[in-house]
């Protein structure tokens, strides 16, 4: 008995326990009124235990109940053919696309600033201010714009989005990674400077080996906004296809359970990327020979 | 011959408080073969006065050079090999892969390296720890691995800023010996700082006291000790003379201040 709180596995039951608990209650208190509604309109009484039943089966809640939400989840990726328009998996993969291709540029234009700002004086002036204002811009605003512009020289699709993702994803980067490039102490430039080694040499064998738990830990924030920015793509488009014109038009139509399936969907994906990243990071430390 | 002569070698740092003298007026000369020890509080330019040989500082006054050459040239050679106070070894490289990285740098192909690492880390007492990971190993082991590593690529001069420092005085007793029998073995030319004043005597064929505000010169003491020095030799009464000169050195430099 006392071995199961030992590990992770015991709390967290307890907190997904408790979460599921308030998330009941909260289905019967947000959905009730529309009940009563109903009864009084139908001019009938509804028992309590009628009420609660009720509640958590309507078919356009305020909130649906989480059973709800997991057999919408359940029809929607296991009943429906991955090409079909109304599965999970299908859109999943369009917002996935785009946000791998997102954060693959958007992590190679980050190192290349990085790189840029470590190197050189009048980039390291000038581009920084320039990085950070980007991200002070909502991206809600900037986004239709990025699609219009593009679609005006003839770029649609895929592209557009991903060039969203890396909008947000590369940020990070460039900011983990100039910390990364710089922190390779003092001494161990000057050793550098004694066996007069070039610039790429000290790149190459020490500013970047010294980087990479820095890259690391910002490609993890990275794919995770990576994924906000393909969703958030998708939303000002009319995009018909993606976990965002999911989201979109489960809202148009009051389709509650949808949206929540959608969240839930887009939730999952980015924890598995960001534990696909952590997971890359192991294997490199481990191989760079950290203690196992 | 002359391996580093500096004459009128002067430093001075310029910093928010106002200039900061590092070196003042220093001339002094090294022969080749000497073992010589820098000695004097904190602040008095030891270390600065090695940084200007290894040209990692600019001197604002004075010459100084280095096999009849400027640092900058003589680095570019890489006349000399620097060991640092911490070891600082690349966490992801093994102590061989380590060792290797001058090596790496200055182009010595694979087969020459592998023979060359065999060699040194036979010379530091670390063969068979090739395959390991600095952390794997302790703090001493690691400073001989970094001794390891600024003698591979076989550098005639060798600069030490404080590299037993960090240890406790028995790894630093014994590391101590290991090197004057590594001196002996490659007749190499050592300048060695440190603020130990055993330490100084026992390793030094000359002992540099330096005194701080401004950082200068306050004696050259030639050790009249043997060039083979058992530990015990520190017991004797011309070490302890010599220890007590290089006491009075820096008593005196502390007086004028």
């Amino acid at each position: 008995m006392t071995r199961i709180w030992q590990g992770n596995a015991g709390p967290v039951t307890v907190v997904v326990a408790a979460i599921i608990l308030i998330w009941y209650v909260f289905v019967v208190v947000l959905n009730a009124p529309w009940e009563r509604d109903q009864a009084a309109r139908a001019g009938t009484e509804i028992s309590f235990i009628q009420l609660v039943k009720n509640t958590m089966a309507q078919e356009r809640p305020v909130l649906p109940a989480p059973h709800q939400v997991v057999a919408e989840m359940w029809d929607t990726t296991v009943n429906k053919s991955i090409t079909s328009k109304r599965s999970l998996v299908y859109h999943g993969w369009i917002t996935l696309s785009a946000t791998l291709l997102g954060f693959v540029i958007g992590t190679g234009l980050g190192i290349l600033l990085a790189v840029g700002i470590i190197h050189n004086k009048a980039m390291d002036k000038s581009v920084m201010p320039w990085v950070i204002a980007s991200q002070t811009i909502p991206i809600l605003a900037i986004a239709p714009m990025i699609i219009v512009v593009l679609n005006a020289v003839g770029l649609s699709g895929l592209l557009p989005k991903a060039l969203i993702s890396t909008y947000l994803s590369f940020f990070p980067i460039v900011v983990g990674m100039v910390k990364g490039l710089r922190s390779p102490e003092a001494i161990q430039m000057d050793l550098m400077h004694t066996y007069n080694a070039s610039a790429a040499q000290t790149f190459w064998k020490l500013r970047w080996p010294s980087a990479m738990p820095f890259l690391f830990t910002s490609m993890k924030v990275a794919v995770a906004i990576s994924l906000v920015g393909a969703i958030v793509g998708e939303l000002p488009t009319g995009a018909v296809a993606g976990l965002g014109a999911r989201l979109l038009a489960g809202s148009y139509y009051g389709q509650t359970i949808q949206i929540w399936a959608a969240l839930f969907a887009a939730a999952a994906l980015a924890a598995t990327l960001v534990a696909i990243v952590g997971l890359g990071q192991r294997i490199v430390m481990q191989r760079m020979g950290g203690p196992a | 011959m002359t391996v580093i002569s500096a004459s009128d070698l002067s430093l001075t740092f310029q910093t928010a408080d106002g200039p900061v003298h590092a070196l003042k007026d220093v001339t002094l000369d090294i022969g080749k073969g000497e073992f010589v020890s820098f000695i004097g509080p904190s602040g008095c330019g030891k270390t600065t006065f090695l940084r200007v040989i290894a040209d990692l500082e600019q001197p604002t006054a004075g010459s100084i050079s280095v096999n009849g050459m400027t640092p900058e040239q003589a680095r570019k050679t890489r006349a000399y090999g620097y060991v640092f106070q911490a070891a600082g070894l690349y966490p992801w490289r093994t102590i061989e892969r380590n060792v290797a990285l001058p090596l790496e740098i200055m182009g010595v192909s694979k087969s020459e390296q592998k023979q060359r690492i065999e060699r040194v880390l036979e010379l530091v007492n670390l063969a068979g720890f090739g395959k390991k990971f600095p952390w794997q190993l302790s703090g001493g082991m690691q400073q001989r691995a970094s001794i390891a590593r600024a003698l591979a690529f076989d550098a005639d001069l060798l600069l030490m800023d404080e590299p037993f420092g960090a240890l406790d005085e028995i790894v630093r007793d014994y590391l101590n010996e290991e090197l004057l029998k590594l001196w002996a073995a490659t007749e190499k030319t050592i300048c060695f700082v440190t603020h130990s004043i055993p330490e100084a005597v026992y390793l030094s064929t000359k002992i540099v006291v330096m005194s701080p505000r401004p950082g200068r010169v306050t004696d050259v003491i030639d050790s009249t000790l043997p060039k083979e020095r058992p530990l015990d030799i520190r017991d004797t009464t011309e070490f302890l003379e010599i220890a007590h000169r290089v006491r009075e050195g820096l008593r005196a430099g502390h007086g004028e201040v």
